[in-house]
């Protein structure tokens, strides 16, 4: 049983004079077997949080917390979040030319796991993992990520997501730019994950499209750096029919009254 | 990656000016040099009797002065460090030699052939001021000589040592395969040394050569030299350059084909730390039918002022039918403050070939690479290892000298800055 608590973070990109403020106080508990999907607009900090959790160092906490079972995750590099047992599955993942995917996975899976993985059964555990993914054995042999097409390339973020085994993933619009069946096949890789163990989903999303593959516990909006509402697999539907308009509304109009304020 | 830029040129273009991160403008013959029209009277060429545009023409001569001196604005030297080749191109006689340790499999002979001997009469001409002193300076040649169908049980290998002192040392290799003969031989440069040689390889009709040069000098050596291929009929030759240690290396490669048929394999790996200057200049002449020529040059740069220059000239001349060409650099620019200069230049006088490209691409080993790499448990180190050793791996493992191979590989590595309890975690390539 693990627990990811994020407590009143506050994180900003650039320095000095040019700092921005994206998130402005977010509060997120996840636990084990949770799945919490988080819907917002383009240019609401979704993705910050997302990289924010993992350390990208392009992001700046300001105030706050990120504690994994209790352990400072903020004070951790970004290797020993992984090893933590955290996991980000990026929007755009990137290219490493020159590294082969079947050298990628099993360093990466000697990292986490703290020895290298028996050959043998690791050879088989790939094999298995990729054909579930519906993906070309002859994939192991190609650099990572490069000349990959998008679905492609978020196959193989959930295929190391499954090889991994972290406690707590975060999948940051990993349905983006899919076509039907490449969404349906990562939806399948996530279930499998969460019905074979006890991984806790941070589900970001754009639109609704991916919850009908996979279902959320929670649903959370979040507008302007914050969540601005919380609910069940209901509030996906009311966002389905009425969008985000009435939210970006409310923030606008809280933002212009925080403004006048001053 | 940013600041990467490819482009592949099919047959039909008939030039490509060249492209690659800070690639400096086409290769255009600057005033005074490197054209047969402007050669000084009584000078050689090997080139055609009226220059062709862009890019030149080629001049080569025996005679130093028919080049002139190079003040560094001239395109053969424009991205040389003229302070530093400086001793080199002064060309003081002397009698400084490196050391030699040769290892000579049974069968394989070297000799030594004085000034004025016709093997030299008929290598191919120096192409630059330097090769042209060189050839002069070096007073004869130590010649390696392979008979014909011989195989020998293992690489011929020449360690050439720097003993230090300011001298420059003048010296001319001939390696002669004679007909079907297959054999790998390796030239493996280090010590310390301001050292000026001259490399021409003769393969054979069927011949099947591998040269590999290592360049793994100490700090503040220099080192110049052009090395020639001449490729016989049905000839396969490969030649793998590894440029890693030196103040400065020059090294200029030429490849002519004696006959139809012929294949030349070009391959290079270079590896530049602070103020470490490292070009290679690559010219290949298709002038008879129906022969490959493939180049492949890969490096990396780290430090302040570490500075690498590729210049790939491919020309393919009317005669050259069923050509088949391509050439590839990429450059891994690992820290701020590194330059790499990336120049393919694909010269196309036939429509009737089989195919010719080039790509170049220089790109960074950026932080959002590091951060993948790393967000999946790797350590920043290993993450570097990681990619910088698959970067070099296709071009090492054509060494075929496994023992060299994990040399240099060890040697990248060490300069990769390994930390302690790495060797807990194997990198596999």
């Amino acid at each position: 049983m693990s627990v990811l608590e994020i407590r009143d973070l506050h994180v900003s990109v650039g320095e000095g004079d040019d700092a921005k403020e994206i998130l402005r106080g977010v509060d997120l508990t996840i636990r084990s077997g949770e799945t919490h999907a988080i819907m917002g607009p383009n240019g609401s900090g979704k993705s910050t949080l997302a990289y924010s959790i993992a350390g990208h160092p392009k992001y700046t906490v300001t105030k706050g917390s990120v504690t994994l079972d209790g352990e400072d995750v903020l004070a951790m590099s970004v290797d020993e979040r992984a090893r933590a047992g955290l996991f980000l599955a990026m929007q755009y993942p990137v290219e490493v030319p020159g590294v082969s995917v079947s050298n990628f996975l099993r360093t990466a899976a000697t990292a986490v796991k703290g020895e290298a993985p028996k050959l043998r059964t690791w050879v088989k555990d790939v094999k298995t993992e990729m054909a579930g993914l519906e993906m070309d054995p002859a994939f192991a042999e190609r650099n990572v990520n490069e000349g990959f097409s998008g679905g492609e390339k978020k196959r193989h973020e959930i295929l190391q997501m499954r090889l991994l085994k972290p406690k707590i993933a975060v999948l940051d619009e990993t349905d983006s730019g899919l076509d039907v069946d490449a969404l349906r096949i990562v939806s399948e890789g996530v279930n499998r994950t969460r019905s074979d163990s006890d991984l806790g989903v941070l589900l970001i999303t754009h639109y609704t499209r991916i919850l009908r593959y996979i279902k959320p516990d929670f649903v959370h909006v979040f507008i302007a750096g914050r969540f601005v509402e919380e609910g069940g697999p209901e509030l996906a539907d009311k966002l389905e029919s009425e969008g985000y308009a009435a939210y970006v509304k409310d923030s606008a109009e809280v933002a212009a009254a925080e403004a006048a304020a001053l | 990656m940013p600041e990467s830029s490819e482009t592949t040129t099919l047959a039909g273009e008939l030039f490509a000016p060249g492209v690659g991160a800070q690639a400096g403008p086409p290769t255009t013959p600057a005033a005074g040099t490197g054209s047969a029209g402007e050669a000084a009277p009584g000078a050689h060429s090997s080139g055609g009797p009226t220059p062709t545009g862009s890019p030149a023409e080629r001049f080569t001569a025996t005679d130093p002065e028919a080049f002139g001196d190079p003040t560094g604005r001239e395109e053969d030297w424009r991205f040389t460090p003229m302070r530093r080749i400086r001793p080199l191109l002064q060309g003081a006689p002397s009698d400084a030699a490196l050391e030699w340790d040769a290892d000579l499999p049974d069968g394989v002979e070297l000799t030594r052939v004085e000034a004025g001997d016709p093997l030299l009469k008929g290598l191919p001409e120096p192409a630059d001021r330097l090769a042209a002193l060189t050839r002069q300076r070096s007073g004869g040649a130590a010649v390696v000589r392979v008979p014909a169908e011989a195989q020998p049980d293992r690489p011929v290998t020449l360690r050439l040592t720097g003993t230090g002192g300011d001298d420059v040392v003048w010296g001319q290799l001939v390696v002669e395969v004679g007909a079907f003969a297959q054999v790998t031989v390796v030239l493996d440069h280090s010590g310390s040394a301001r050292y000026s040689g001259g490399v021409s390889v003769l393969a054979g009709d069927g011949a099947h050569v591998r040269l590999v040069s290592v360049q793994d000098w100490a700090p503040g050596s220099v080192h110049g030299g052009q090395y020639d291929t001449v490729v016989g009929r049905d000839a396969t030759v490969e030649q793998v350059v590894v440029t890693l240690g030196g103040d400065l290396v020059r090294l200029v490669s030429n490849v002519t084909y004696a006959g139809p048929g012929g294949t030349a394999e070009l391959l290079g790996v270079y590896f530049a730390d602070e103020t470490q200057h490292q070009e290679h200049r690559l010219w290949v002449d298709h002038s008879v039918p129906h022969c490959r020529s493939n180049v492949l040059y890969k490096g990396a740069l780290q430090g302040e002022q570490a500075h690498t220059v590729w210049v790939g000239d491919v020309r393919i001349r009317p005669a050259a039918v069923g050509t088949e060409t391509y050439e590839l650099n990429r450059n891994l620019v690992l820290t701020d403050g590194a330059r790499a200069d990336s120049v393919p230049n694909l010269e196309i006088e036939t429509g009737e070939i089989v195919g010719a490209g080039h790509a170049s691409a220089t790109g960074r080993f950026d932080d959002e690479q590091l951060f993948y790499l790393c967000s999946r448990g790797i350590d920043a180190e290993t993450a570097r290892r990681l990619v910088v050793r698959g970067f070099f791996a296709d071009v090492v493992q054509r060494i075929g000298v496994p023992e060299l191979q994990e040399r240099l590989m060890t040697s990248v590595e060490a300069r990769l800055g390994a930390l302690p309890g790495l060797a807990d975690q194997p990198v596999e390539v």
